[in-house]
């Protein structure tokens, strides 16, 4: 299995779902809690293991806003596992996701410095590194609904713009919409071969309209017939 | 299969339904508890709202439930200290309601109107409007006269139902969709699951909004309309489709008032009303029986055009006569509104077209059978699939009201209104329009001691008569409403109340009470001024103050409880019974009514009640006939009690689920003892779906309006002809001109409104505020929005929340800011004619040029919300408040005027003006600053941490 997410651009509203529902559920998750920083003082921070940007993309009045929600692609070939000197970062050779072993991590940040995605959070309490581990708490846990084995980013994005499944079966609907709607994975020139997968904006729709009008102005109420048409 | 993975022991932990009230939204939640701890919360996949999704701030619940702002007890101002000093003390809930109960028993039997109440973003306005109905007082409102009263009276003055929770986008068949003036998250999940539906059928998203952010930005089209420009662009929109012949005849004719017949006698008593028989109906002139008609009548064949000459001689012409005259007028062409809008004259056309075509072009057909109201069987609903949500950035303008109606106008053209694919009605509306419930104005009973009014504080005025005023003609209400200066303002002035208690205009409170509103802070206008106020002694009362007794009820420590006399300490959502009723606020959604409850899944920590729980005890205290036995004893327990037993009319209560003797009743039925279990059984919530016959065409759906008439939506099976020609407004513009057979205002500036604002059609004109300052000094728009994350979350003390935003910026256009050497981040002065402030700048594309904003109530006072001092919200982010009036400016010989939209008194946020100029080196910060706010007692049993690592399930990890 190669699991994954997909995520969909085109209607991404960047309303920060994904990023709260994910910090709700793995900050009393097997990896929690996720420290938060000055909770209460200047500059807030904290640990979050997806966080949306949000980008702006040509000149007013052409402007497009894209908003762009990052977390750990769970590449294939992860730079982030191959400089770990401890061996606390690893690749699970079921599914794919990478892991950091909470008990082996030392938080020399070295991987964090390999991710070209910035996906990697040093939780400065725990010294130890933490990111996205496509909530594998939840979708191995079989007291859980079918339905609720899911990242919770997944479960909770309010746009659906959030794809959670298998990309080594070519049936698996990520594979599939992947496939129809031309998805891409970020930055493919570095050779990390991302696992995610996202899709880009759609095509406007293009409604075709004859811009003669029928009559002409002001006079034209005069030539408004009225209709038998009976209530 | 994969050992190593540990997963979660569930053995401690249940899950339980309840409603979110994080936003206004009020989505199904399903909460996962430890210990009574809060574990994990996610959307309700059963809960038609939010079909199991659920927004940042639902998910944010959490950190509310431990916010370190939460009240713990009730709090008295300490004797000797001054108001707003923050200087309080701990008293038992006992003192407090005695404290309570004997001010208001005195104002009670005295006179009535001295007591104040006025409630914020709650949605139970059907308990808070029963309560103030029951003590006697008319001052009564909750939030929505400075939220979106335009939209609301708009909608509900013109189509019988409105945007927000009255009705919806019909998102599983809309192939076109229009977005006006939605602020980023409004409407949160729905908005979003519909959107991207929409998208992934390929439809079109037209987003007509001056700042590309949130759904605008997945907009396939954006229209940076200059603010306030809305009602004048839907103008064009309207004389485009005329031009083009592009309306829906049949839909005209059948649901509209548009064949109406309106009498044309300029300056005489009568003039521009319903030409009508003898039994008051509405005439039309039949051009199959060549005769006038009953325009209200099934059997009918009306001219849509033309004048005729009534039996007594007037002359009368058809409404839509009317509006082809008026709209087809070349001053509404797109090429002559494209610059004052700021749109290119071809989009505005484009876009009309598009609609047209959509609608006529791709209809939708649905396979059902129906009966119209007037009997007559049909075998297919026919759909024209283009859908509108607009709102507060349309509403809150001085000329929203005609701009919101002028975006129905659209609708009605077009026929797309309650059929597949276009903007549906959510149950109980449609309503008759406007709505049969006429505001209280009986002065005998208002003025009567231990009284309660005969019917509602607000309502919906249909002509002069309605309104509530005293026999010389002044206001009756604290906030002017209903007044001849804002005659139809429907949901009350919550921003007018400080300002004219302070100034005893038109008389003086004895107490306001204030629930979940922060009046001295990011809900008021004029912030600062108003805090100034109500600290304001009274001169003529040595020790008084202006305002004698404040006494606010809130969950948190906002800014405004740093002003109150008497505290009463609100409980969280997760922490008490509520009810989400179709009397009030409904969840309904196009396919079902829908109602919902709250119940306590978390054990309080600390003394605090519900304010709901509260009130009952006090309309007990109080002896409110209502709440009371005919032998004096109360008659409800308790909240809980009331729900269940108090009936409106026979059969219906509160709460539409669940009802008869043994709960197997929906709508209408008995009081059902084991209610509250029957909703926490079915997850929280109640919805009766409506059967394929009922689902469209509900002003005109005889089946659905005979449900509607028994569960008490509407009066009577009878049609609801949306209207085009506002015939209220037209009577209330015949007052102004002295031409009215009945009350007229006596005061010139009264009259010059009324006849300049009451038009019965749609019309433009520049915000009032706008046509008393000078665009030339003060050169951009402004405004403000709530950021996603936070829309309608009423804090931002939430901890994670704030992370993602704790400091608001001045967005300006990128191109703009450039031409006037500034770069982000610079700190600058934003002066308007009320006041300046100085805050920092980031630029962007996607804001209108002439447009600056930011977003509303990041700031904070130092101290509040449970925040330490340095909090970025109060050092740096700062409210645009400060600069916007609650009055107009001051204008030589007249009195000083609200600076509201004319007609129906909504609060006017966005006519607001202001230039820009860089702040001199070293000036950094946000400015004005204010005092700290001292922490309450109780405070200290709250640690804030430099670094916080909340865990739920730290017990099992140890």
């Amino acid at each position: 299995m190669r699991l994954g997410l997909v995520i969909d651009l085109d209607v991404c509203v960047g309303c920060h779902a994904c990023a709260i529902a994910c910090k709700q559920w793995n900050a009393s998750g097997t990896i929690g809690p996720l420290s938060d920083y000055e909770p209460y003082g200047a500059e807030p921070s904290g640990v979050w293991f997806n966080r949306i940007r949000h980008y702006e993309m040509d000149e007013y009045p052409h402007n497009k806003t894209v908003n762009f929600p990052m977390s750990c692609n769970h590449c294939e070939d992860a730079d982030c596992v191959t400089v770990c000197p401890t061996g606390a970062s690893y690749k699970r050779a079921e599914d794919g996701i990478v892991l950091v072993d909470q008990d082996k991590c030392m938080g020399c940040n070295y991987c964090s410095w390999a991710c070209p995605y910035g996906a990697r959070e040093l939780d400065r309490s725990s010294g130890t590194m933490k990111k996205c581990t496509l909530c594998v708490d939840r979708i191995y846990d079989e007291t859980l609904a079918i339905e609720d084995r899911q990242p919770s980013c997944v479960l909770t994005c309010p746009a659906h713009a959030r794809w959670f499944g298998d990309f080594d079966d070519p049936d698996s609907q990520v594979s599939r919409i992947t496939r129809e709607r031309g998805g891409f994975g970020l930055m493919p020139e570095l050779g990390y071969n991302p696992t995610n997968q996202y899709l880009p904006p759609r095509r406007k729709p293009v409604i075709e309209v004859n811009t003669q009008p029928k009559g002409g102005l002001k006079e034209s109420i005069k030539q408004f017939a009225n209709k038998l048409v009976r209530r | 299969m994969n050992a190593r993975i540990k997963t979660e022991n569930h053995d401690r932990q249940e899950t339980k339904y309840t409603t979110c009230y994080m936003c206004a939204c009020r989505c199904g939640i399903k909460v996962t508890l430890e210990d009574n701890k809060v574990r994990f919360i996610q959307g309700n996949r059963n809960h038609p709202t939010n079909q199991g999704v659920l927004c940042a701030k639902g998910s944010a619940g959490i950190m509310k439930q431990y916010s370190t702002a939460k009240l713990t007890q009730p709090l008295m101002r300490k004797p000797g200290t001054e108001r707003g000093e923050g200087v309080y003390e701990a008293i038992s809930w006992d003192q407090a309601l005695d404290i309570l109960t004997n001010r208001l028993e005195e104002i009670r039997a005295t006179d009535p109107a001295k007591l104040a109440y006025f409630t914020g973003r709650d949605q139970m306005q059907a308990l808070t409007g029963l309560w103030a109905q029951q003590f006697g007082t008319p001052n009564w409102a909750a939030h929505g006269g400075f939220c979106s009263v335009n939209m609301a009276a708009a909608g509900l003055y013109t189509i019988g139902f409105s945007f927000w929770e009255f009705g919806a986008p019909d998102w599983d068949y809309a192939k076109y969709f229009i977005m006006w003036g939605v602020a980023e998250d409004h409407s949160s999940n729905p908005i979003k699951i519909g959107l991207e539906k929409l998208k992934r059928r390929g439809g079109k998203f037209v987003s007509v909004n001056p700042v590309r952010t949130g759904y605008s930005a997945i907009a396939d089209e954006w229209l940076p309309i200059k603010p306030g420009m809305d009602g004048l662009l839907a103008m064009s929109m309207v004389h485009v489709l005329l031009k083009h012949e592009l309306f829906d005849y049949e839909f005209l004719v059948k649901y509209t008032n548009a064949s109406w017949l309106v009498v044309q006698t300029p300056g005489e008593k009568g003039d521009g009303l319903f030409l009508r028989d003898e039994k008051n109906h509405p005439l039309i002139w039949d051009i199959e029986k060549e005769m006038f008609k009953n325009g209200e009548d099934g059997d009918i064949a009306p001219a849509l055009f033309g004048e005729y000459v009534a039996p007594d001689g007037r002359r009368v012409k058809t409404v839509f006569s009317m509006m082809a005259e008026r709209y087809l007028d070349a001053q509404y062409a797109p090429e002559n509104v494209a610059l004052q809008v700021g749109l290119p004259a071809e989009s505005i056309e484009r876009i009309a077209l598009e609609m047209a075509h959509v609608a006529f072009k791709e209809a939708v057909e649905l396979p059902i059978a129906w009966t119209d109201v007037w009997g007559r069987k049909h075998d297919k609903v026919v759909g024209r699939p283009v859908a509108f949500y607009a709102m507060r950035g349309i509403a809150a303008h001085s000329n929203g009201f005609h701009g919101c109606r002028a975006v129905h106008f659209i609708q009605m053209m077009l026929g797309a209104l309650d059929g597949p694919g276009n903007f549906r009605a959510r149950a109980p509306y449609p309503k008759p329009i406007p709505p049969h419930q006429l505001p209280e104005n009986n002065l005998d009973i208002i003025n009567a001691p231990n009284t309660p009014l005969s019917r509602p504080p607000l309502g919906f005025p249909t002509r002069p008569e309605d309104l509530v005023i005293d026999e010389f003609g002044n206001p009756v209400r604290i906030d002017k409403a209903y007044s001849w200066e804002v005659p139809i303002a429907s949901h009350g002035m919550m921003h007018m109340v400080i300002t004219n208690a302070c100034n005893h205009d038109p008389y003086a409170i004895d107490t306001l009470m204030l629930f979940m509103a922060n009046m001295a802070w990011n809900s008021t206008m004029n912030t600062k001024n108003v805090q100034d106020m109500l600290r304001m002694k009274d001169p003529e009362e040595p020790g008084e103050y202006k305002i004698p007794f404040l006494v606010v009820i809130d969950a948190f420590h906002s800014e405004m409880t740093n002003f109150a006399d008497l505290i009463l300490p609100d409980t969280t959502y997760l922490e008490r019974y509520d009810t989400i009723s179709l009397l009030d606020r409904p969840i309904s959604e196009p396919d079902a009514a829908a109602d919902a409850i709250r119940h306590p899944l978390v054990t309080l920590d600390r003394d605090v009640r519900p304010w709901q729980e509260v009130m009952v005890e006090l309309a007990s205290r109080l002896k409110f006939p209502a709440f009371t036995k005919p032998d004096g004893t109360r008659k409800f327990t308790g909240y809980k009690d009331f729900i269940v037993n108090f009936e409106r009319s026979p059969g219906i209560g509160f709460l539409a689920g669940y009802r008869g003797v043994d709960g197997t009743k929906s709508l209408k039925g008995e009081p059902n003892p084991n209610q509250w279990e029957a909703y926490i059984a079915n997850q929280s919530f109640f919805a009766h779906h409506w059967p394929d016959n009922q689902k469209y065409v509900r002003y005109a759906n005889k089946d659905y309006l005979e449900v509607a008439a028994d569960a008490g939506f509407v009066g009577k099976v009878e049609p609801i002809i949306m209207q085009f020609y506002s015939e209220p407004l037209q009577k209330f513009r015949l007052a102004g001109m002295g031409l009215y057979d009945g009350p007229q205002p006596n005061n010139q500036v009264d009259r010059e409104r009324l006849v300049k604002y009451f038009d019965p059609l749609p019309m433009w004109y520049q915000p009032l505020e706008q046509q008393r300052t000078d665009a030339n000094e003060y050169p951009f728009f402004a405004l403000t929005q709530r950021p996603m994350f936070m829309y309608h979350s009423w804090d931002s003390q939430n901890v994670w929340l704030r992370q993602i935003m704790a400091q608001n910026y001045l967005y300006m256009n990128a191109g703009k800011a450039r031409s006037m050497g500034i770069e982000d981040f610079d700190w600058v002065w934003v002066e308007s004619h009320n006041g300046k402030i100085r805050c920092q700048v980031k630029t962007m594309e996607g804001t209108q040029e002439d447009t600056v904003w930011t977003w509303n109530a990041i700031g904070k006072q130092k101290g509040a919300w449970g925040l330490k001092e340095n909090a970025s919200e109060a050092t740096k982010g700062f409210l645009l408040n400060h600069l916007i009036s609650e009055l107009l400016p001051e204008k030589n010989g007249e009195r000083r005027v609200t600076n509201s939209d004319p007609v129906t008194g909504q609060a006017a946020w966005f006519d607001l003006r202001v230039k820009i100029y860089k702040a001199a080196p070293g000036e950094t910060g946000s400015w004005p600053q204010f005092d700290v706010l001292k922490p309450f007692p109780g405070d200290e049993r709250y640690e804030r941490p430099n670094v916080l690592r909340y865990d739920a399930r730290t017990h099992e990890k140890n």
